[in-house]
């Protein structure tokens, strides 16, 4: 085998997590009250536009987690080495992008360097001017040529995407349009909706194709320090955002759902109990807490490189213990609402029925509270979203953050800061990062708040009984 | 006397179209009390809203005129505008305790109003403050002026609303619900202060009011809306003698009485349509029995049918030829059902289901860091009460008197003691609490807060059936819901709906078939139908008396509305202060009360015959429960208050074999 794949803890976490998310979903397929409020958000337009950016970057994501260690050629008495280097599928598609790196800075779409250096021509005297790039703009023979031949290169990647981009959108429609309709037929989405997500597909189709053209021959978005390409860079944090995102709030949730929905209903010592833990818990600085954590771990995994085989597992332990330790610190402010909500809906009439026929304690908390304050978990879990990626570029910035060696928008945004003191200012990088971040947290945002708006019963009366 | 608000052609609609107020006219004569009547969804408050332009978003006044005072109110540029609220007309609003700011005292709020309206300034301010308070009957106003809304009970808080709106001299005052939100005496107090008011300052009332015996009590002009329109007008003698809308005759047959006993309330089928979903021809013509083809092809003209009344139905428009004889055919109805009424029914001698003596509920007050106990709030103190089979016992109160707090403890919801608690003659006491679960249930107070948002109805009935192990499996549950359905008349395919779907009364169904699930014996009722129109109260109210025959259930029925307990009970309780100050079979507390309380409740209750009933003011609110007055607790408050009674709290006195009362005028003679 001319490979090995590798399973990081974070990939295993990350397939966990793929998992259940398809099993809800067939769940829900099979019926058909929980499947309406879905085609609720089938009908949003802003939904399903923020659900196809979301899912590219879910993609980048997903393609970025499996890993594989290639063999290398030699072999140590008939057993095959494997490269201690960690790639992914991803990694794999971009090779060029990788692979090409450059001296150090240079701007998006340039053919030079950043900054004049001493080069020794021909004639062996030695001008001060801006060099080359090694990659950037090689195919051309003059600098001058660069400004027609990225618009030449720009136009063809978006007709080139368009052209894909449509080919895909007339494939998709037919294929609807031959099925036959299934279940009660009378359900299907607007056409509003479907003109909107057919927009945003060819939008998206363009840009990426012209990306893809470009890439071909420029750094997109430039290089950085050390030559490599920042739109590679942006990519790989893709993965490490939402891991810091997604994992974190695998651990936060539950404690945040059971501790504060059993402090709101049980009251009594249970809520001066769980009151207390989050009180002191909040009040410690949560960067020193975190801190702490992280050095200890990180003197622990440093005496203990036997455990590793590669720098990427070791990298990719902290990076899963980081997310652990920022769940076990920041469930408080959660929890804290959830308890002030469950205090109000212990109090309605619904809840007090139910006690009276009897009905178990966690059967009411299952039933009647945990549904009633979904909404609230499901925005502040992706309002914490933005900012978890945040605090893994604050922590970063301190130096407990994710591993040197891992690429994340934390260590983009840290590196930018002496980038930004720079005269010449290199913005690129930062820019990048703030762009990807954005363009990431926003659709979020917006499909979370569609997917609020329709699992709300009120905000949705489908008909009226006569 | 001069008309001081003439409205005409009024119309306000929604952004979309929907015209949520259409095409109103009235006018209010200086010093008169105008009612504007109507079930809530009908647009009387955005009716008063449109005339002082205080429309919320997304409603726009579209079309009429209205003058106040000589001024025409929508041709005022805004600033102008602000001159007129709060000056020439101030409006009060249904919840006091919501209208008026928390962080400000009174005499501030109050000041406010008058630096605005009257350039008042300085010391001046304060002393008419003051004044405004005693004016509205607030004992120690000196020292009130400077207290925050807070310090203040409901009525009160009313009365303080009031002060303010009296702080502009307004010519027009708009009384939205002004005692909705208020127990019967308070709002006797509060009807006469207003009644006060304009004797003595001579200005308009428009009262906006879902309540027949409020209108019947106050107004001089009614004006009956329903579905944005006004349907009927005309003087309140003439209304009440007499109303000619089949709506307005409606909502008399609807409302529960002691003539209706034994004989189903006439309910309007259906509720409300929503405001605005504007269907061809008359409005009422869905709910209407009288109803033709025109009535659903051609919306009915306003026909004027004597000085000074209107109506909207085309029995008496000139189309109708035949008008005449289905007024008197309706009139013969009503009396077919007067001689009807039988009075109460016999005496059904029957096992007593649940006998509860001496129960008690007290909540302990813990101060300081240690969380001492420093004292006790006694919120039951002591109750002791027997509900026979297939009966019912009313369970009457104002609000703050325990009633809710008992039916409570009956469950076992609120941990309480007692000396003995059997129910159908075995022990509560020590016994497991899941085995007597499926036999007392409860219907609460409010269908929207009932029903849990995320459950479908077939998940609902099916909780109580699931936890306590009714039916064996799924199938069967199933066919027990279906069943439960159509008891309470809803359709069968209302299963597998959220309760949002459901309108209060279909919601106030679903709460009902939901205590039915467990086959309880004993039902008891809070306040089922205080969230409720009347007309979907007169259908709740026909659908728990059938049950009752049907299942032969005994219902324990908690309510401040006395109309809806000469219906329904067998035996009253009145509560006051946690403790039952009479009890008897329902004739003898309310035909011949002995308690000064009960006399005092039953004088507060507006009547719709307008009979001069003695009224029997009481001052003053509630004490607070955490610091009963010594004696009978009633003492402060009763105008026959002796030494005794603020020595020692009055010992049960049987005056009959069923009627007990608590009150030492009663008891001297027959211990």
């Amino acid at each position: 085998m001319s490979f090995m794949p590798v399973m990081l803890w974070s990939d295993v976490l990350v397939f966990l997590l793929l998992a259940a998310g398809i099993a809800s979903a067939w769940y829900v397929r099979q019926r058909e009250h929980l499947l309406l409020p879905w085609r609720r958000v089938a009908e949003s337009a802003t939904a399903m536009v923020s659900l196809l950016v979301v899912s590219l970057f879910l993609l980048v994501g997903l393609l970025d987690t499996l890993h594989y260690r290639v063999a290398l050629p030699e072999k140590n008495g008939g057993v095959t080495v494997f490269s201690p280097e960690v790639l992914s599928v991803f990694d794999k598609l971009v090779t060029t992008l990788r692979t090409q790196t450059e001296k150090t800075y240079s701007a998006p779409l340039a053919v030079t360097l950043y900054a004049k250096e001493s080069i020794t021509d021909a004639q062996g005297r030695v001008l001060r001017d801006y060099p080359r790039l090694r990659y950037g703009g090689a195919h051309l023979t003059a600098a001058q040529q660069q400004d027609s031949d990225v618009l030449w290169r720009g136009l063809t990647g978006v007709l080139g995407g368009l052209l894909v981009g449509g080919l895909f959108v007339g494939v998709v429609g037919w294929a609807k349009r031959s099925l036959p309709k299934r279940g009660n037929g009378g359900h299907s989405c607007p056409p509003y909706t479907w003109r909107a997500v057919i927009i945003a597909t060819l939008i998206i189709a363009a840009l990426i194709g012209m990306t893809v053209n470009l890439a071909a021959a420029y750094h997109v978005l430039g290089t950085d320090k050390v030559g490599q390409d920042v739109l590679y860079l942006s990519l790989k944090s893709i993965r490490t955002g939402l891991i810091i995102g997604t994992v974190t709030t695998l651990v936060t949730l539950p404690l945040a759902l059971l501790l504060g929905i059993a402090a709101g209903y049980l009251r009594g010592w249970v809520d001066d109990v769980i009151q207390y833990i989050y009180t002191v818990l909040s009040s410690i600085p949560s960067v020193l807490l975190i801190a702490a954590a992280v050095l200890m771990m990180q003197v622990t995994i440093d005496t203990h490189p036997q455990w590793f085989e590669t720098s990427a597992s070791r990298a990719d332990l902290r990076l899963v213990f980081l997310c652990l330790i920022l769940g076990v610190t920041s469930w408080t402010g959660l929890c804290r609402l959830l308890r002030g909500e469950t205090l109000k809906l212990r109090e309605l009439e619904y809840i007090q029925a139910a006690q009276s026929f009897g009905v178990s304690t966690l059967r009411i908390l299952t039933r009647h509270i945990v549904p009633n304050v979904m909404h609230i978990v499901l925005i502040s879990l992706v309002m914490d979203f933005s900012g978890l990626v945040l605090a893994e570029a604050v922590l970063s910035y301190v130096g407990v953050g994710v591993d040197p060696s891992m690429i994340s928008f934390g260590t983009m945004i840290n590196a930018a800061r002496l980038e930004m003191g720079r005269d010449p200012m290199v913005w690129w990088a930062l820019a990048s990062a703030f762009g990807f971040m954005l363009v990431l947290v926003l659709s979020a945002n917006l499909f979370a708040d569609a997917v609020r708006d329709a699992f709300d019963p009120r905000l949705n009366c489908t008909e009226v009984v006569a | 006397m001069g008309e001081i608000l003439n409205v005409s052609g009024l119309v306000t609609k929604l952004r979309n179209g929907a015209r949520i107020v259409d095409d109103i006219s009235f006018s209010i004569r200086a010093g008169e009390t105008y009612a504007l009547l109507g079930e809530s969804g009908c647009g009387k408050s955005m009716t008063a809203l449109s005339l002082l332009r205080l429309l919320p978003d997304g409603v726009v006044h579209a079309g009429g005129e209205a003058q106040l005072d000589g001024v025409e109110l929508f041709n005022l540029r805004e600033r102008e505008m602000r001159d007129v609220r709060g000056g020439t007309a101030a409006m009060i609003f249904q919840e006091p305790g919501l209208s008026l700011n928390p962080v400000m005292t009174v005499g501030e709020q109050i000041a406010e109003v008058l630096e605005l309206h009257q350039d008042m300034g300085g010391a001046a301010v304060l002393q008419r403050c003051v004044e405004l308070l005693v004016q509205v009957g607030i004992p120690d106003a000196a020292r009130r002026v400077t207290e925050y809304p807070m310090q203040l009970s409901g009525g009160m808080k009313q009365r303080v609303m009031i002060a303010m709106a009296l702080a502009g001299q307004p010519k027009l005052l708009i009384a939205d619900e002004p005692t909705t939100a208020l127990d019967v005496t308070i709002q006797a107090q509060v009807l006469q202060l207003l009644r006060d008011t304009q004797n003595e300052t001579g200005m308009s009332l428009l009262l906006i009011t879902h309540d027949l015996g409020v209108v019947a009590e106050m107004a001089h002009q009614v004006g009956v809306m329903y579905a944005g329109q006004i349907v009927e007008q005309s003087s309140r003698s003439q209304l009440l003698a007499k109303p000619l809308h089949p709506y307005t005759q409606k909502l008399f047959a609807a409302l529960p009485s002691a003539a209706r006993i034994g004989q189903p309330l006439a309910a309007i089928p259906g509720s409300v349509p929503p405001l605005g979903s504007i269907t061809q021809g008359c409005r009422f013509a869905a709910r209407c029995d009288k109803a033709w083809a025109l009535c659903n092809e051609q919306a009915p003209q306003w026909t004027v049918v004597g000085e000074g009344q209107g109506v909207r139905c085309h029995l008496y428009s000139e189309l109708a030829a035949g008008s005449l004889l289905s007024v008197a055919k309706s009139e013969n109805l009503q009396g077919e059902s007067d001689a009807a009424s039988v009075g109460y029914p016999p005496q059904v001698s029957s096992y007593q289901l649940l006998q509860v003596e001496n129960l008690r509920v007290h909540f302990p007050i813990r101060k300081g860091i240690l969380q001492r106990v420093i004292g006790q709030v006694k919120a039951v103190d002591g109750v002791s009460l027997e509900i026979p089979q297939g009966r019912t016992l009313s369970l009457v109160g104002e609000s703050g008197c325990g009633k809710t707090t008992l039916g409570k403890a009956l469950l076992q919801l609120i941990t309480s003691v007692a000396d003995s608690m059997r129910f159908a003659g075995q022990d509560l006491i020590g016994a497991n609490v899941r085995g007597q679960r499926a036999a007392m249930q409860m219907v609460f107070q409010d269908p929207y807060a009932s029903l849990n948002p995320k459950m479908r109805v077939a998940e609902i009935l099916e909780e109580g059936m699931v936890a306590l192990n009714i039916e064996n499996n799924s199938a069967e549950r199933q066919a027990h819901i279906d069943r439960l359905l159509g008891q309470v008349g809803l359709a069968r395919n209302s299963k597998w709906r959220y309760p949002h779907e459901f309108s209060g009364g279909q919601r106030q169904r679903i709460a009902i078939a939901r205590a039915l699930a467990v086959s309880p014996q004993l039902l008891i009722c809070d306040e089922p139908t205080s969230a409720l129109d009347v007309s979907v109260q007169a259908q709740i109210l026909n659908l728990l008396k059938s049950l009752q025959q049907e299942l032969n259930l005994s219902y324990l029925f908690i309510t401040h509305n006395l109309a809806v307990v000469e219906y329904l009970a067998h035996e009253v309780c009145v509560m006051y202060l946690g403790r039952i100050v009479e009890r008897g079979t329902a004739e003898e507390v309310l035909r011949s009360p002995k308690h000064p309380y009960t006399q005092a409740l039953l004088s507060a209750v507006p009547r719709i015959d307008g009979k001069g009933v003695e009224r029997i003011r009481l001052e003053g609110d509630m004490p607070s429960p955490a610091n009963p007055p010594p004696g009978c607790y009633f003492a402060p408050r009763c105008a026959h208050a002796m030494d005794i009674c603020r020595a020692s709290y009055p010992p049960a006195t049987k005056t009959t074999a069923t009627h007990i009362v608590h009150c030492h005028l009663h008891g001297d003679g027959l211990h």
